[in-house]
């Protein structure tokens, strides 16, 4: 799996990117470290919306005049892209709000189950079941779990997190045993970078006849992911992460699993037969896209697909790699600086979180938004870790492929500027 | 460079060396505040005799704004009544929530004109306000609790 890889030619991507252009705060260049919350978009996504709004606009899967034909296709054909793209197949795929909807989805599904007929058995929870997560967890999937525990019975445990910003996996055969139904987890932290080790956990998982639902946010943008390879059963990511629209994500889920599951949210466009008194439902994907689906966004996201692929995920991978790297090492050569999570490049992505000793999180985001430096200041959505490495926010650069060295550049400037405009330099 | 606008020398003071910090009893009520996005949080406890606000004692971990407004707050509010603290909360939050176009009065808000530059910064008038925010719901539940 070592393809010799050409580095990526990031002035040309950049080009493709009107809005790093602009100039920010008085003049200063535009340096976006902030692509872990929203990733920036490529003309080519965005021109691909507006042709479907001026050429093919219609509803989906309704109708059975051209137009509608025509945008029935081009969001399937998205559909199926965007499939491939992830190692699914097409009816393997629902679209849903964002990602945090998608985790919704399965948690609401499973609470569903609980009152449903047999069929639906393998996701019903109750008291004496358990759910697994980590302490590491968004809180996209963090509260969704949590809540499912309250309504269901069940009990919520996680695996902790070491000083060092790895899952402990001490005790994961105690953690998930007989009694777990659910393990979810994130495949890469969007504060730490982290990247968990799939393989054992879906093996634990998997011995046990848990569901594994993988968090796939910050994976799936920014490396080649595959997740019939990674044998889970359930995985989410949002469109807007990686140069798509939004108003967009994706769950995947096993065909076998999405054919048992019942609806979460239900109405026109996912049925089969309505009476007064009953429905039935229609098959996957389309039993979980109640209502008018996100079309121009889905068929922009198709675009988004095509547009990374032709760059090659194995090659931002590596370019990330690169900047990460030279980020940790320039932070490693300031003064008062603790990096959360791994301070090498093994096993981690592009997310690069720290705090400067005496300088809150949130003035520091400041100097460096002064210095034309876009960062995110705060827990990131992830409040329980930043409790457990006992610190109450931190500042996080986070790169994708539109980004370079001189970004990395003005960036450890700029945090030295902090130090000093702070007087703690 | 506007960023020595937003952090006058004032600020700083404040937030090295803030005024009335620590929590102090007796009291008469308590508000904890928390700004959900960035985790900031102050816990601030107020004792009134009859209508004067007889003490403000906080505690609490944020930004250098949110600190220092807390600081600034305590100052501004001690010892006169009710009805004037809440004159000055009206002034600051008009001052805040006015985008950098309200010209502060030095009268009423003191080393509070200080924060004029912070409102030109919507993402951190909460942290400006957070102190504040506080204060203005432990004095309700002290006046509606006895
Ligand atoms: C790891 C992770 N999970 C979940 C989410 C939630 O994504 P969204 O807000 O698009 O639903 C995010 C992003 O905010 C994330 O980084």
């Amino acid at each position: 799996m070592t393809a010799v890889t050409a580095p990526l030619d990031v002035d040309a991507l950049r080009a493709d990117f009107p809005i790093l252009g602009r100039t920010v705060r008085d003049g200063k260049r535009l340096v976006y470290l902030d692509s872990g919350a929203t990733s920036q978009h490529p003309v080519q996504v965005i021109e691909a919306e507006r042709a479907f709004l001026t050429e093919h606009n219609a509803a989906v899967h309704r109708g059975a005049h051209q137009l509608a034909e025509e945008a029935t296709d081009a969001y399937e054909h998205a559909r199926a892209r965007i499939a491939e793209f992830v190692g699914a197949s097409a009816n393997e795929l629902v679209f849903t709000k964002n990602a945090t909807e998608g985790i919704n989805l399965v948690a609401y599904a499973m609470g569903n189950a609980s009152t449903a007929g047999p069929e639906s058995a393998r996701f019903k929870l109750g008291p004496g079941d358990e759910i697994v997560i980590t302490e590491m967890e968004h809180h996209a999937n963090l509260v969704p779990w949590q809540q499912l525990a309250q309504r269901t019975g069940a009990t919520l445990r996680w695996l902790g997190v070491t000083d060092e910003g790895r899952l402990d996996l001490s005790n994961v055969d105690e953690l998930v045993n007989s009694r777990t139904k659910v393990l979810a987890f994130t495949h890469q932290s969007n504060v730490l970078g982290t990247v968990n080790p799939v393989e054992p956990l879906v093996a634990r998982a998997r011995s046990v006849g848990a569901l594994v639902v993988l968090d796939a946010c910050q994976s799936v943008p920014h490396s080649a992911v595959d997740f019939r390879a990674l044998g889970i059963d359930f995985a989410v990511f949002s469109s807007h992460k990686m140069l798509g629209p939004y108003g967009l994500g994706v769950l995947y889920g096993r065909h076998e699993l999405l054919a048992a599951m019942p609806p979460f949210l239900t109405g026109g466009s996912m049925i089969e037969m309505v009476e007064m008194t009953r429905t039935t439902f229609a098959p996957p994907p389309q039993r979980f896209e109640a209502g008018t689906p996100m079309t121009s966004q889905a068929v922009a996201l198709g675009a988004a697909v095509d547009y990374l692929s032709v760059v090659g995920m194995d090659r931002i991978a590596a370019h990330e790699h690169q900047l990460t790297v030279a980020a940790l090492d320039g932070l490693a050569g300031i003064e008062g600086i603790r990096v959360l999570g791994p301070v090498d490049g093994h096993a981690r992505g592009g997310a690069v979180a720290f705090v400067v000793d005496g300088i809150h999180p949130h003035d520091v985001g400041q100097v460096l938004d002064d210095q034309g430096v876009a960062v995110r200041v705060g827990h990131h959505c992830a409040w329980p870790l930043h409790r457990r490495l006992g610190v109450p926010a931190s500042v996080r650069a986070s790169f994708y492929l539109y980004n370079d060295l001189a970004d990395v550049d003005a960036f450890l400037a700029a945090v030295r500027e902090t130090r000093r405009f702070f007087g703690v330099a | 460079m506007q960023l020595q606008q937003m952090y006058q020398e004032i600020i700083l003071d404040h937030y090295k060396n803030p005024h009335g910090r620590g929590l102090r009893d007796p009291f008469d009520a308590e508000s904890f505040q928390v700004n959900p996005t960035c985790g900031d949080e102050v816990t601030l406890r107020v004792r009134l005799d009859g209508d004067q606000v007889a003490d403000v004692s906080y505690d609490g971990q944020g930004c250098s704004i949110s600190q220092a407004s807390t600081s600034v707050l305590t100052d501004l509010v001690v010892g006169r009544s009710v009805g004037e603290a809440f004159g000055k909360l009206d002034a600051f939050v008009e001052l805040m929530q006015g985008r950098g176009t309200v010209e502060p009065d030095e009268d009423v808000l003191e080393d509070g004109i200080a924060f004029a530059g912070v409102a030109k910064y919507p993402a951190r008038v909460k942290c400006a306000l957070l102190g504040w925010m506080a204060f203005k719901d432990a004095v309700a539940r002290a006046q509606g609790g006895s």
